[in-house]
Protein backbone atom coordinates (compact mmCIF):
# COMPACT_ATOMS: atom_id res chain seq x y z
CA UNK A 1 0.00 0.00 0.00
CA UNK A 2 2.56 2.51 1.00
CA UNK A 3 4.27 2.13 -2.33
CA UNK A 4 1.15 3.00 -4.30
CA UNK A 5 -0.54 5.73 -2.33
CA UNK A 6 0.96 9.15 -2.30
CA UNK A 7 0.19 11.43 0.56
CA UNK A 8 -2.51 13.96 -0.19
CA UNK A 9 -1.81 16.49 2.47
CA UNK A 10 -5.35 16.21 3.81
CA UNK A 11 -4.60 13.65 6.51
CA UNK A 12 -6.24 14.51 9.77
CA UNK A 13 -8.65 17.02 8.20
CA UNK A 14 -12.41 16.51 8.53
CA UNK A 15 -12.89 15.29 4.98
CA UNK A 16 -9.43 13.80 4.63
CA UNK A 17 -10.71 10.26 4.96
CA UNK A 18 -10.59 7.76 7.74
CA UNK A 19 -12.95 9.78 9.92
CA UNK A 20 -16.71 10.16 10.12
CA UNK A 21 -17.30 13.79 9.16
CA UNK A 22 -21.04 13.58 9.73
CA UNK A 23 -20.58 11.61 12.94
CA UNK A 24 -23.53 9.39 12.12
CA UNK A 25 -23.65 5.69 11.40
CA UNK A 26 -24.44 4.49 7.91
CA UNK A 27 -27.96 3.38 8.82
CA UNK A 28 -28.90 6.58 10.52
CA UNK A 29 -27.59 8.72 7.70
CA UNK A 30 -29.46 6.67 5.12
CA UNK A 31 -32.63 7.03 7.19
CA UNK A 32 -32.12 10.78 7.06
CA UNK A 33 -31.63 10.76 3.31
CA UNK A 34 -34.66 8.54 2.85
CA UNK A 35 -36.62 11.06 4.90
CA UNK A 36 -35.45 13.88 2.64
CA UNK A 37 -36.64 12.06 -0.46
CA UNK A 38 -39.91 11.08 1.19
CA UNK A 39 -40.40 14.68 2.28
CA UNK A 40 -40.02 15.70 -1.35
CA UNK A 41 -42.67 13.17 -2.37
CA UNK A 42 -45.08 14.62 0.16
CA UNK A 43 -44.24 18.17 -0.88
CA UNK A 44 -44.98 17.12 -4.43
CA UNK A 45 -48.45 16.07 -3.31
CA UNK A 46 -49.05 19.13 -1.20
CA UNK A 47 -47.72 21.49 -3.85
CA UNK A 48 -50.00 19.81 -6.40
CA UNK A 49 -52.86 20.37 -3.98
CA UNK A 50 -51.86 24.04 -3.77
CA UNK A 51 -51.69 24.21 -7.55
CA UNK A 52 -55.21 22.86 -7.97
CA UNK A 53 -56.48 25.03 -5.20
CA UNK A 54 -55.03 28.17 -6.74
CA UNK A 55 -56.45 27.08 -10.06
CA UNK A 56 -59.96 26.93 -8.58
CA UNK A 57 -59.40 29.43 -5.81
CA UNK A 58 -62.93 30.86 -6.10
CA UNK A 59 -64.64 27.47 -5.89
CA UNK A 60 -62.74 25.43 -3.32
CA UNK A 61 -64.67 23.72 -0.48
CA UNK A 62 -64.24 25.16 3.00
CA UNK A 63 -62.69 22.47 5.18
CA UNK A 64 -64.62 23.62 8.26
CA UNK A 65 -67.85 22.69 6.55
CA UNK A 66 -66.59 19.33 5.36
CA UNK A 67 -65.03 17.82 8.46
CA UNK A 68 -67.59 18.55 11.13
CA UNK A 69 -68.08 15.13 12.66
CA UNK A 70 -66.92 13.58 15.88
CA UNK A 71 -67.56 9.90 16.68
CA UNK A 72 -70.48 9.26 19.06
CA UNK A 73 -71.65 12.86 18.67
CA UNK A 74 -74.02 12.38 15.81
CA UNK A 75 -75.53 15.55 14.43
CA UNK A 76 -73.45 17.87 16.58
CA UNK A 77 -71.43 20.07 14.29
CA UNK A 78 -67.92 20.21 15.72
CA UNK A 79 -65.49 21.43 13.10
CA UNK A 80 -61.89 20.34 13.54
CA UNK A 81 -62.12 18.95 17.06
CA UNK A 82 -61.60 15.41 15.88
CA UNK A 83 -58.65 16.28 13.67
CA UNK A 84 -57.16 18.24 16.55
CA UNK A 85 -57.56 15.12 18.68
CA UNK A 86 -55.81 13.05 16.00
CA UNK A 87 -52.98 15.58 15.90
CA UNK A 88 -52.54 15.30 19.63
CA UNK A 89 -52.50 11.51 19.49
CA UNK A 90 -49.75 11.63 16.90
CA UNK A 91 -47.69 14.25 18.72
CA UNK A 92 -48.05 12.30 21.91
CA UNK A 93 -46.92 9.08 20.28
CA UNK A 94 -43.94 11.05 19.02
CA UNK A 95 -43.18 12.00 22.60
CA UNK A 96 -43.30 8.40 23.80
CA UNK A 97 -41.09 7.44 20.84
CA UNK A 98 -38.43 9.98 21.74
CA UNK A 99 -38.66 8.84 25.36
CA UNK A 100 -38.02 5.29 24.14
CA UNK A 101 -34.96 6.50 22.24
CA UNK A 102 -33.76 8.27 25.36
CA UNK A 103 -34.27 5.13 27.46
CA UNK A 104 -32.42 3.17 24.77
CA UNK A 105 -29.41 5.43 25.11
CA UNK A 106 -29.39 4.56 28.80
CA UNK A 107 -29.85 0.84 28.05
CA UNK A 108 -33.08 0.68 30.08
CA UNK A 109 -34.76 -2.23 28.34
CA UNK A 110 -38.06 -2.23 30.22
CA UNK A 111 -38.61 1.47 29.71
CA UNK A 112 -37.96 1.10 25.99
CA UNK A 113 -40.53 -1.70 25.85
CA UNK A 114 -43.22 0.35 27.55
CA UNK A 115 -42.59 3.53 25.60
CA UNK A 116 -42.57 1.64 22.29
CA UNK A 117 -45.80 -0.03 23.34
CA UNK A 118 -47.51 3.33 23.91
CA UNK A 119 -46.15 4.59 20.61
CA UNK A 120 -47.70 1.66 18.77
CA UNK A 121 -51.03 2.18 20.54
CA UNK A 122 -50.98 5.86 19.57
CA UNK A 123 -50.26 4.98 15.96
CA UNK A 124 -53.08 2.45 15.92
CA UNK A 125 -55.54 5.00 17.34
CA UNK A 126 -54.48 7.46 14.68
CA UNK A 127 -54.91 5.01 11.79
CA UNK A 128 -58.30 3.98 13.17
CA UNK A 129 -59.38 7.61 13.43
CA UNK A 130 -58.33 8.22 9.88
CA UNK A 131 -60.32 5.22 8.70
CA UNK A 132 -63.35 6.64 10.48
CA UNK A 133 -62.75 10.03 8.92
CA UNK A 134 -62.58 8.46 5.49
CA UNK A 135 -65.76 6.49 6.07
CA UNK A 136 -67.61 9.63 7.13
CA UNK A 137 -66.29 11.56 4.16
CA UNK A 138 -67.23 8.82 1.69
CA UNK A 139 -70.69 8.38 3.19
CA UNK A 140 -71.45 12.06 2.87
CA UNK A 141 -73.63 14.42 4.76
CA UNK A 142 -76.40 16.41 3.13
CA UNK A 143 -76.15 15.28 -0.46
CA UNK A 144 -75.95 17.63 -3.42
CA UNK A 145 -76.64 17.89 -7.12
CA UNK A 146 -73.99 17.92 -9.77
CA UNK A 147 -74.60 20.11 -12.80
CA UNK A 148 -73.87 19.37 -16.42
CA UNK A 149 -70.67 21.37 -16.09
CA UNK A 150 -69.54 19.18 -13.20
CA UNK A 151 -70.22 21.90 -10.61
CA UNK A 152 -71.81 21.11 -7.27
CA UNK A 153 -74.93 22.84 -6.03
CA UNK A 154 -76.04 22.44 -2.43
CA UNK A 155 -79.30 23.17 -0.67
CA UNK A 156 -80.05 25.69 2.04
CA UNK A 157 -83.16 26.90 3.76
CA UNK A 158 -83.91 30.60 3.94
CA UNK A 159 -82.16 30.82 7.32
CA UNK A 160 -78.97 29.79 5.57
CA UNK A 161 -78.73 26.33 7.12
CA UNK A 162 -77.82 23.32 5.05
CA UNK A 163 -80.70 20.96 4.24
CA UNK A 164 -80.24 17.29 3.44
CA UNK A 165 -81.84 16.14 0.20
CA UNK A 166 -83.51 13.30 2.09
CA UNK A 167 -85.51 15.93 4.04
CA UNK A 168 -87.25 17.48 1.07
CA UNK A 169 -87.03 15.15 -1.91
CA UNK A 170 -90.48 13.85 -2.79
CA UNK A 171 -91.12 10.24 -3.51
CA UNK A 172 -92.06 9.71 -7.11
CA UNK A 173 -92.84 6.09 -7.81
CA UNK A 174 -90.78 5.08 -10.79
CA UNK A 175 -88.60 2.23 -11.76
CA UNK A 176 -84.88 2.88 -11.33
CA UNK A 177 -82.36 0.18 -11.95
CA UNK A 178 -78.64 0.11 -11.60
CA UNK A 179 -76.92 0.09 -14.93
CA UNK A 180 -75.07 -3.15 -15.49
CA UNK A 181 -72.37 -3.83 -17.99
CA UNK A 182 -74.11 -6.87 -19.40
CA UNK A 183 -77.11 -4.75 -20.42
CA UNK A 184 -75.07 -2.06 -22.11
CA UNK A 185 -71.99 -1.47 -24.08
CA UNK A 186 -69.01 -3.40 -22.91
CA UNK A 187 -66.83 -0.40 -22.07
CA UNK A 188 -69.47 1.19 -19.91
CA UNK A 189 -68.42 -0.19 -16.57
CA UNK A 190 -70.96 -1.04 -13.91
CA UNK A 191 -72.26 2.28 -12.73
CA UNK A 192 -72.05 3.57 -9.21
CA UNK A 193 -74.84 2.50 -6.90
CA UNK A 194 -78.06 4.43 -7.36
CA UNK A 195 -78.40 7.51 -5.22
CA UNK A 196 -81.26 7.30 -2.74
CA UNK A 197 -83.26 9.85 -4.77
CA UNK A 198 -83.45 10.58 -8.45
CA UNK A 199 -82.86 14.06 -9.82
CA UNK A 200 -86.57 14.33 -10.69
CA UNK A 201 -87.50 13.63 -7.06
CA UNK A 202 -85.05 16.22 -5.78
CA UNK A 203 -86.27 18.81 -8.27
CA UNK A 204 -89.93 18.15 -7.45
CA UNK A 205 -89.26 18.33 -3.74
CA UNK A 206 -87.28 21.52 -4.17
CA UNK A 207 -90.12 23.21 -6.05
CA UNK A 208 -92.65 22.09 -3.46
CA UNK A 209 -90.75 23.70 -0.57
CA UNK A 210 -90.72 27.47 -0.89
CA UNK A 211 -88.10 28.00 1.78
CA UNK A 212 -85.30 26.24 -0.10
CA UNK A 213 -82.44 27.94 -1.91
CA UNK A 214 -79.38 26.81 -3.78
CA UNK A 215 -75.83 27.76 -3.16
CA UNK A 216 -73.15 27.25 -5.76
CA UNK A 217 -69.56 26.30 -5.13
CA UNK A 218 -68.37 29.75 -6.20
CA UNK A 219 -67.25 31.91 -3.33
CA UNK A 220 -68.29 35.56 -3.06
CA UNK A 221 -65.96 38.36 -2.00
CA UNK A 222 -66.23 37.38 1.67
CA UNK A 223 -65.25 33.80 0.96
CA UNK A 224 -68.74 32.38 1.44
CA UNK A 225 -70.43 30.26 -1.24
CA UNK A 226 -72.83 32.27 -3.40
CA UNK A 227 -76.51 31.78 -2.54
CA UNK A 228 -78.94 32.16 -5.42
CA UNK A 229 -82.41 33.70 -5.24
CA UNK A 230 -85.43 31.40 -5.23
CA UNK A 231 -86.17 31.97 -8.93
CA UNK A 232 -82.56 31.58 -9.94
CA UNK A 233 -82.31 28.45 -7.79
CA UNK A 234 -85.22 26.76 -9.55
CA UNK A 235 -83.87 27.74 -12.95
CA UNK A 236 -80.41 26.46 -12.06
CA UNK A 237 -81.70 23.12 -10.83
CA UNK A 238 -83.99 22.61 -13.81
CA UNK A 239 -81.59 23.71 -16.51
CA UNK A 240 -78.26 22.50 -15.25
CA UNK A 241 -78.93 19.68 -12.79
CA UNK A 242 -77.65 16.34 -13.93
CA UNK A 243 -76.88 13.98 -11.11
CA UNK A 244 -77.63 13.49 -7.43
CA UNK A 245 -74.39 13.08 -5.51
CA UNK A 246 -74.18 11.58 -2.04
CA UNK A 247 -70.81 11.45 -0.37
CA UNK A 248 -67.51 11.55 -2.14
CA UNK A 249 -65.41 9.34 -4.31
CA UNK A 250 -62.72 9.91 -6.92
CA UNK A 251 -65.22 11.12 -9.52
CA UNK A 252 -67.93 12.96 -7.64
CA UNK A 253 -67.82 14.93 -4.46
CA UNK A 254 -70.86 16.40 -2.78
CA UNK A 255 -68.73 18.86 -0.81
CA UNK A 256 -67.51 20.71 -3.87
CA UNK A 257 -64.81 20.29 -6.44
CA UNK A 258 -63.95 16.61 -7.12
CA UNK A 259 -60.24 17.46 -6.93
CA UNK A 260 -60.71 18.25 -3.26
CA UNK A 261 -61.82 14.67 -2.64
CA UNK A 262 -59.08 13.29 -4.87
CA UNK A 263 -56.37 15.11 -2.99
CA UNK A 264 -57.96 14.23 0.32
CA UNK A 265 -57.84 10.55 -0.55
CA UNK A 266 -54.34 10.68 -1.99
CA UNK A 267 -52.62 12.82 0.60
CA UNK A 268 -54.24 11.51 3.78
CA UNK A 269 -54.16 8.03 2.28
CA UNK A 270 -50.46 8.22 1.51
CA UNK A 271 -49.85 9.60 4.97
CA UNK A 272 -52.06 6.96 6.57
CA UNK A 273 -50.08 4.33 4.71
CA UNK A 274 -46.92 5.77 6.22
CA UNK A 275 -48.46 5.64 9.68
CA UNK A 276 -49.50 2.05 9.08
CA UNK A 277 -46.06 0.98 7.89
CA UNK A 278 -44.58 2.93 10.80
CA UNK A 279 -46.72 0.90 13.19
CA UNK A 280 -45.59 -2.32 11.52
CA UNK A 281 -41.91 -1.36 11.71
CA UNK A 282 -42.41 -0.22 15.31
CA UNK A 283 -43.90 -3.64 16.11
CA UNK A 284 -40.89 -5.42 14.64
CA UNK A 285 -38.48 -3.30 16.65
CA UNK A 286 -40.72 -3.69 19.72
CA UNK A 287 -40.46 -7.47 19.61
CA UNK A 288 -36.74 -7.23 18.93
CA UNK A 289 -36.40 -5.17 22.08
CA UNK A 290 -38.41 -7.72 24.03
CA UNK A 291 -36.31 -10.68 22.92
CA UNK A 292 -33.20 -8.70 23.79
CA UNK A 293 -31.62 -8.26 20.35
CA UNK A 294 -30.37 -4.76 21.12
CA UNK A 295 -29.37 -5.69 24.64
CA UNK A 296 -27.00 -8.24 23.09
CA UNK A 297 -25.88 -5.72 20.48
CA UNK A 298 -25.25 -3.26 23.33
CA UNK A 299 -26.81 -0.53 21.23
CA UNK A 300 -30.38 0.61 20.78
CA UNK A 301 -29.63 2.51 17.61
CA UNK A 302 -32.36 0.66 15.70
CA UNK A 303 -34.89 2.26 18.04
CA UNK A 304 -33.40 5.61 17.14
CA UNK A 305 -33.68 4.93 13.41
CA UNK A 306 -37.30 3.79 13.55
CA UNK A 307 -37.88 6.78 15.81
CA UNK A 308 -36.63 9.08 13.07
CA UNK A 309 -39.15 7.58 10.68
CA UNK A 310 -41.94 7.87 13.21
CA UNK A 311 -41.20 11.54 13.92
CA UNK A 312 -41.14 12.17 10.21
CA UNK A 313 -44.65 10.77 9.92
CA UNK A 314 -45.68 13.16 12.68
CA UNK A 315 -43.91 16.01 10.89
CA UNK A 316 -45.81 15.33 7.68
CA UNK A 317 -49.09 15.28 9.56
CA UNK A 318 -48.36 18.74 10.94
CA UNK A 319 -48.26 20.00 7.36
CA UNK A 320 -51.23 17.96 6.17
CA UNK A 321 -53.23 19.29 9.13
CA UNK A 322 -52.38 22.86 8.20
CA UNK A 323 -52.94 22.67 4.49
CA UNK A 324 -56.00 20.46 4.51
CA UNK A 325 -57.89 21.55 7.58
CA UNK A 326 -56.71 25.00 8.61
CA UNK A 327 -55.68 27.07 5.62
CA UNK B 1 -22.53 8.71 18.41
CA UNK B 2 -22.42 10.97 21.40
CA UNK B 3 -25.22 10.63 23.88
CA UNK B 4 -24.95 14.15 25.13
CA UNK B 5 -27.83 16.42 24.15
CA UNK B 6 -28.02 20.15 23.81
CA UNK B 7 -30.61 21.09 26.36
CA UNK B 8 -31.35 24.69 25.46
CA UNK B 9 -34.27 25.89 23.39
CA UNK B 10 -35.24 29.45 22.38
CA UNK B 11 -31.53 30.22 21.89
CA UNK B 12 -30.76 29.45 25.50
CA UNK B 13 -33.73 31.23 27.02
CA UNK B 14 -34.96 27.95 28.47
CA UNK B 15 -32.45 25.37 29.58
CA UNK B 16 -33.70 21.99 30.70
CA UNK B 17 -32.11 19.90 33.40
CA UNK B 18 -32.00 16.70 31.38
CA UNK B 19 -33.17 15.24 28.09
CA UNK B 20 -36.43 13.89 29.49
CA UNK B 21 -37.59 17.23 30.85
CA UNK B 22 -36.62 18.77 27.53
CA UNK B 23 -38.85 16.27 25.67
CA UNK B 24 -41.80 17.13 27.89
CA UNK B 25 -41.07 20.82 27.55
CA UNK B 26 -41.12 20.58 23.77
CA UNK B 27 -44.32 18.56 23.97
CA UNK B 28 -45.95 21.34 26.00
CA UNK B 29 -44.76 23.88 23.45
CA UNK B 30 -46.14 21.88 20.51
CA UNK B 31 -49.45 21.38 22.34
CA UNK B 32 -49.82 25.08 23.03
CA UNK B 33 -49.16 25.90 19.38
CA UNK B 34 -51.69 23.29 18.23
CA UNK B 35 -54.33 24.59 20.65
CA UNK B 36 -53.78 28.14 19.39
CA UNK B 37 -54.09 26.93 15.80
CA UNK B 38 -57.32 25.07 16.45
CA UNK B 39 -58.75 28.00 18.43
CA UNK B 40 -57.97 30.48 15.65
CA UNK B 41 -59.20 28.00 13.06
CA UNK B 42 -62.58 27.72 14.77
CA UNK B 43 -63.13 31.35 15.78
CA UNK B 44 -61.56 32.87 12.65
CA UNK B 45 -61.01 36.39 14.00
CA UNK B 46 -62.13 38.98 11.48
CA UNK B 47 -58.99 41.08 11.46
CA UNK B 48 -57.10 38.02 10.26
CA UNK B 49 -59.50 36.92 7.56
CA UNK B 50 -60.10 40.44 6.22
CA UNK B 51 -56.56 41.62 5.69
CA UNK B 52 -54.17 40.24 3.16
CA UNK B 53 -50.44 40.11 2.90
CA UNK B 54 -48.61 38.95 -0.22
CA UNK B 55 -51.71 37.52 -1.93
CA UNK B 56 -52.70 35.47 1.11
CA UNK B 57 -54.99 36.06 4.05
CA UNK B 58 -53.26 36.95 7.28
CA UNK B 59 -54.83 33.91 8.98
CA UNK B 60 -53.16 31.58 6.48
CA UNK B 61 -49.76 33.16 7.06
CA UNK B 62 -50.40 32.72 10.75
CA UNK B 63 -51.10 29.00 10.33
CA UNK B 64 -48.16 28.41 8.02
CA UNK B 65 -45.68 30.18 10.28
CA UNK B 66 -46.90 28.26 13.35
CA UNK B 67 -46.62 25.05 11.33
CA UNK B 68 -43.02 25.83 10.47
CA UNK B 69 -42.31 26.53 14.14
CA UNK B 70 -43.78 23.15 15.03
CA UNK B 71 -41.80 21.45 12.27
CA UNK B 72 -38.63 23.07 13.58
CA UNK B 73 -39.10 21.73 17.09
CA UNK B 74 -40.10 18.26 15.91
CA UNK B 75 -37.00 18.04 13.73
CA UNK B 76 -34.59 19.71 16.09
CA UNK B 77 -35.61 18.10 19.37
CA UNK B 78 -37.57 14.92 18.61
CA UNK B 79 -35.39 13.90 15.68
CA UNK B 80 -32.29 15.22 17.49
CA UNK B 81 -31.22 17.41 14.60
CA UNK B 82 -29.89 19.81 17.23
CA UNK B 83 -27.31 17.21 18.23
CA UNK B 84 -26.14 16.29 14.72
CA UNK B 85 -23.10 17.77 13.04
CA UNK B 86 -23.46 20.89 10.97
CA UNK B 87 -22.75 18.96 7.78
CA UNK B 88 -25.57 16.46 8.22
CA UNK B 89 -27.98 19.18 9.30
CA UNK B 90 -27.28 21.29 6.25
CA UNK B 91 -27.32 18.35 3.84
CA UNK B 92 -30.79 17.40 5.04
CA UNK B 93 -32.43 20.73 5.79
CA UNK B 94 -31.10 23.00 3.07
CA UNK B 95 -31.69 20.48 0.29
CA UNK B 96 -35.27 19.92 1.32
CA UNK B 97 -36.05 23.59 1.98
CA UNK B 98 -34.60 24.75 -1.31
CA UNK B 99 -36.38 22.15 -3.45
CA UNK B 100 -39.68 22.51 -1.63
CA UNK B 101 -39.71 26.31 -1.84
CA UNK B 102 -38.89 26.17 -5.53
CA UNK B 103 -41.60 23.60 -6.24
CA UNK B 104 -44.24 25.49 -4.30
CA UNK B 105 -43.36 28.83 -5.83
CA UNK B 106 -43.51 27.58 -9.37
CA UNK B 107 -46.69 25.52 -8.97
CA UNK B 108 -48.62 28.24 -7.16
CA UNK B 109 -47.70 30.86 -9.76
CA UNK B 110 -48.79 28.47 -12.48
CA UNK B 111 -52.04 27.63 -10.70
CA UNK B 112 -52.84 31.31 -10.27
CA UNK B 113 -52.13 31.92 -13.95
CA UNK B 114 -54.55 29.17 -15.01
CA UNK B 115 -57.16 30.63 -12.67
CA UNK B 116 -56.83 33.97 -14.47
CA UNK B 117 -57.12 32.26 -17.84
CA UNK B 118 -60.30 30.48 -16.78
CA UNK B 119 -61.74 33.68 -15.38
CA UNK B 120 -60.96 36.03 -18.22
CA UNK B 121 -61.58 33.96 -21.30
CA UNK B 122 -64.72 33.63 -23.35
CA UNK B 123 -65.64 30.06 -22.48
CA UNK B 124 -68.38 29.54 -19.93
CA UNK B 125 -67.46 27.17 -17.14
CA UNK B 126 -70.34 27.63 -14.72
CA UNK B 127 -73.20 25.64 -16.15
Amino acid sequence: MEANVSRTGTEGKTWGGGSQPLNASYGKMMMWFFIVSDALTFSGFIAAYGFSRFKFIDAWPIADEVFTHVPFLHGVPAPMYYVAFMTFVLIFSSVTMVLAVDAGHKMQKNKVIWYMFFTIIGGAIFVGSQAWEWATFIKGDYGAVETKGGKIIQFLNTEGERVAIADFASNIPSERTTHERRNGVWYDADGAALSSFSLAEVTAGFKANDNLLIRTQYLDDNGHPTVLSRAASIAKLENDGKLVVEGANLKHNEYGHPLFADFFFFITGFHGFHVFSGVVINCIIFFNVIIGTYEKRKSYEMVEKVGLYWHFVDLVWVFVFTFFYLV
Amino acid sequence: MGHEHKLEIFRGLIKFKNNITKIWGVFVLLSIITIIEVYVGITKPEFMTESRFLAMKLINWFFIILTLVKAYYITWDFMHMRDETKGLRRAVVWTAIFLICYLILILLIEGDYIYEVYKNNYVKFDF
